[in-house]
């Protein structure tokens, strides 16, 4: 069997529906072995949408995103995808065609070293140098992308490889003697964490990426309300418990709530599940939690000790020792504590000042109106303000880059994500720069009917650099007004063949978002926001979680 | 402080780039490193000497044992052999070549190599013996010198 096929073949054998990319001349004969399989291939507008779209695809259905580019500049594209992947432990598996083994190193036409360049972004990836090794190599690039830790998994296929003849014999077993991802958590540590848990008189559970990796809200919420513990989720986090449930208290870090920075400094136990004590999340991390002694459950055993420091380390997956650690604890009331965080809950709301035009109010409303809806966003005040005022109510919900914080992430995203579910409203939280960075993927919207909702909160600016600049350079603007107030973005979707509307007042959003809500088509919506909008409360850089600022 | 750590990785193309990117993107400082075969043809051993403290070895350890290829690292603690392999072109005049075969006896070391107006010396043994006997023959002039990284064995028999 030409080896093209049996690519494709084995690919159907993984389970994969669809793949996004765009063909080359590297690659062509894949695609040519595509051209008979019933796997479901978008071509999008640029490499990156199309990683970006695998990703957003993996991340809003938990299943493995694949996709396809040829060999120099197709590759090269996909880096940027390739880290954001990686930097946030999605699953995806990128094809890249490469030029023939013979001319491998002659700099030959469209030739670069993709396997060199993504080597530091990738979980681990593959030069293909024998037409015979393919299909193992294929099966393995699926077991690491989805097992353990997960991450983007590149394949290099040489032109020649892709032509030789090989027996098709999709390997059952995998041979890979140094990667045994640890599961279950040690017993000896479940023990000492429940019995940190029931000394503790302030524990916070901090919940992270991993959990929504794991599938494992149900054991976070079981276990928060056995404790009982007030859940303080990080941005990649948010959605791992309701957010409407009583133990929430919403995202920490930055610009995460202050009830949820307090908790976390006052708190005397955090057991942390599934995150990785991002700067983000810990401020000054020399003055994060003091007081605190720390539980980390992490499946990668580097994460563990890397930013801070640990008390009682638990190796596993976070599902199955949430589960067990469910089991050995026993509820405890904590009312002072209990009493005390709800204080703060009441006393310093998320709020903002409701004169003018202001991105809240867009994204506030865009939640009553489509509160079930898979929230993309870009990166920057647009992700901030979605994650503060889009109350997420489950797990995979909200997709956002928090690692790498890709502008330009959030529009292929969501079309990944809404091809993955079609019936689901899918909406990007965009801001007019970010936007710009991926724009060209609404004509791929447009060509395979994908109705994905971008709310442009377009202030003219590059908002959030625009912010620091008001706050730590003196209102020194340099190089961050981009203009965009003079862009029609509506005029702009409907040259790609999407519908495009402007809102200029509050008094319009609801109608707008009510109306896009109905299009079965992709829809641009230009939100005219008050530019000077700022993204707040925020813990000011090299400051502590407690020293978090408002807008005053 | 120096730290050695042993690497066992599959034998495979790209293995020795991908520990070297590591170190390099997670910026830690490698002091030596030598890579050789082992008694299993499909396995290498990579012996790395790195410059940190505690914390910065436990995250080298920690990032080693990701990598896809690895199948073992351990750190290499007192009781262990360890040696370094160095070759030596010293000047050796007629009027100095007792002084230096002497030394290079009183080190056990090894003349390899004798031409007109030089020697080549092989000399074996831990960091320390290596850079002293190195040191000695300065004063002769050294006129080139290679040096190989350090290799190291726990002692005791295999866990």
């Amino acid at each position: 069997m030409r080896a093209a096929d049996a690519i494709v073949k084995a690919l159907e054998m993984e389970g994969i529906e669809v793949v996004f990319g765009i063909p080359g001349g590297a690659i062509i004969e894949v695609y040519d072995a595509l051209y008979d399989s019933g796997i479901q291939h978008i071509t999008t507008r640029h490499e990156q949408g199309a990683t970006h779209a695998a990703d957003g695809y993996a991340r809003a259905s938990g299943k493995v995103g694949v996709a396809f580019t040829t060999s120099g500049p197709g590759a090269t594209n996909t880096v940027t995808g390739i880290a954001t992947a990686y930097m946030d432990s999605s699953p995806i598996v990128v094809f890249t065609g490469q030029v023939p083994t013979s001319m491998i190193g002659n700099d030959a036409f469209q030739e670069a070293d993709i396997t060199g360049i993504t080597m530091p972004v990738t979980k681990h990836n593959y030069l293909v140098t024998d037409a015979k090794d393919v299909l193992s190599i294929i099966k393995e690039a699926f077991h690491i992308a989805s097992t353990g830790r997960p991450g983007p998994v590149l394949v290099d296929l040489p032109k020649d490889i892709t032509t030789a003849d090989i027996d098709f014999n999709y390997p059952k077993k995998i041979n890979l003697p140094g990667y045994k991802p640890k599961l279950e958590g040690h017993p000896k540590q479940i023990a000492r964490a429940a019995e940190l848990i029931m000394k503790a008189e302030r524990p916070v559970i901090l919940a992270g990426g991993g959990v929504i990796i794991s599938n494992a809200s149900k054991e976070l919420v079981e276990l928060a309300e056995t404790i009982p513990a007030f859940v303080v989720t990080t941005l990649m986090g948010k959605g791992s418990i309701p957010e409407t449930h009583p133990l929430s208290l919403g995202f920490a870090g930055m610009h995460g709530t202050k009830y949820a920075n307090y908790a976390l400094s006052e708190s005397d136990l955090i057991i942390a599940v599934g995150c990785r004590f991002s700067d983000r999340t810990t401020g000054n991390v020399a003055m994060f939690a003091p007081n605190a002694k720390i539980i980390h459950i992490d499946i990668d055993p580097a994460e563990i000790g890397k930013n801070v420091n640990v008390d009682v380390p638990i190796v596993g997956d976070a599902k199955k020792v949430l589960a067990k650690l469910k089991k050995v604890v026993e509820y405890k009331q904590r009312k002072e504590w209990e009493d005390k965080v709800n204080e703060w809950k009441r006393k310093y709301p998320l709020k903002y000042k409701k004169d003018g035009f202001k991105p809240q109010y867009v994204i506030e409303r865009a939640y009553e109106i489509m509160p079930d809806a898979i929230v993309t966003t870009e990166v920057g005040q647009n992700q901030m303000w979605a994650a503060q005022f889009f109350k997420v109510k489950y797990p995979r919900q909200f997709i956002t880059s928090g690692g790498l914080g890709t502008m330009g992430f959030g529009f292929p995203a969501a079309m990944g994500a809404q091809v993955a579910f079609p019936e689901k409203t899918v909406i990007d939280i965009a801001g007019d720069g970010s936007f710009f960075m991926n724009i060209q993927e609404l004509a791929t919207c447009v060509k395979y009917e994908i109705p994905v909702k971008v709310l442009v909160l377009n202030n003219g600016y590059l908002g959030m650099v625009r912010q620091w600049q008001e706050l730590f350079y003196r209102e020194r603007y340099s190089a961050t007004c981009i203009g965009c107030e003079k862009t029609g973005f509506e005029a702009i979707a409907r040259g790609f063949g999407a519908i495009g509307m402007t809102v200029e007042k509050p008094s319009e959003v609801d109608d707008a978002l009510k109306e896009a809500k109905e299009i079965d088509a992709p829809v641009v919506i230009d939100f005219r926001i008050d530019y000077q909008a700022n993204v707040f409360p925020m813990v000011p850089p090299g400051a502590s979680l407690k020293e978090i600022i408002d807008d005053e | 402080m120096k730290h050695t750590i042993a690497v066992l990785v599959e034998n495979k193309p790209g293995v020795l780039a991908r520990v070297a990117s590591l170190f390099r993107r997670r910026g830690f400082n490698i002091d030596s490193l030598s890579v050789g075969t082992t008694e299993r043809e499909d396995l290498s051993r990579m012996t790395i000497v790195v410059e940190g403290d505690d914390k910065v070895v436990e995250q080298v350890i920690k990032q080693l044992n990701k990598l896809i290829e690895t199948i073992k690292v351990s750190e290499i603690s007192e009781s262990s052999v360890e040696r370094e392999l160095c070759l030596i072109r010293v000047h050796a005049p007629p009027e100095k070549r007792g002084e230096i075969v002497e030394l290079t006896n009183i080190f056990r070391a090894r003349i390899v190599d004798v031409s007109r107006d030089s020697f080549i010396i092989e000399v074996t043994g831990d960091e320390d013996k290596v850079s002293a006997f190195i040191d000695l023959m300065r004063q002769y002039g050294i006129k080139e010198l290679a040096r190989t990284g350090k290799v190291a064995m726990v002692r005791g028999s295999k866990k």
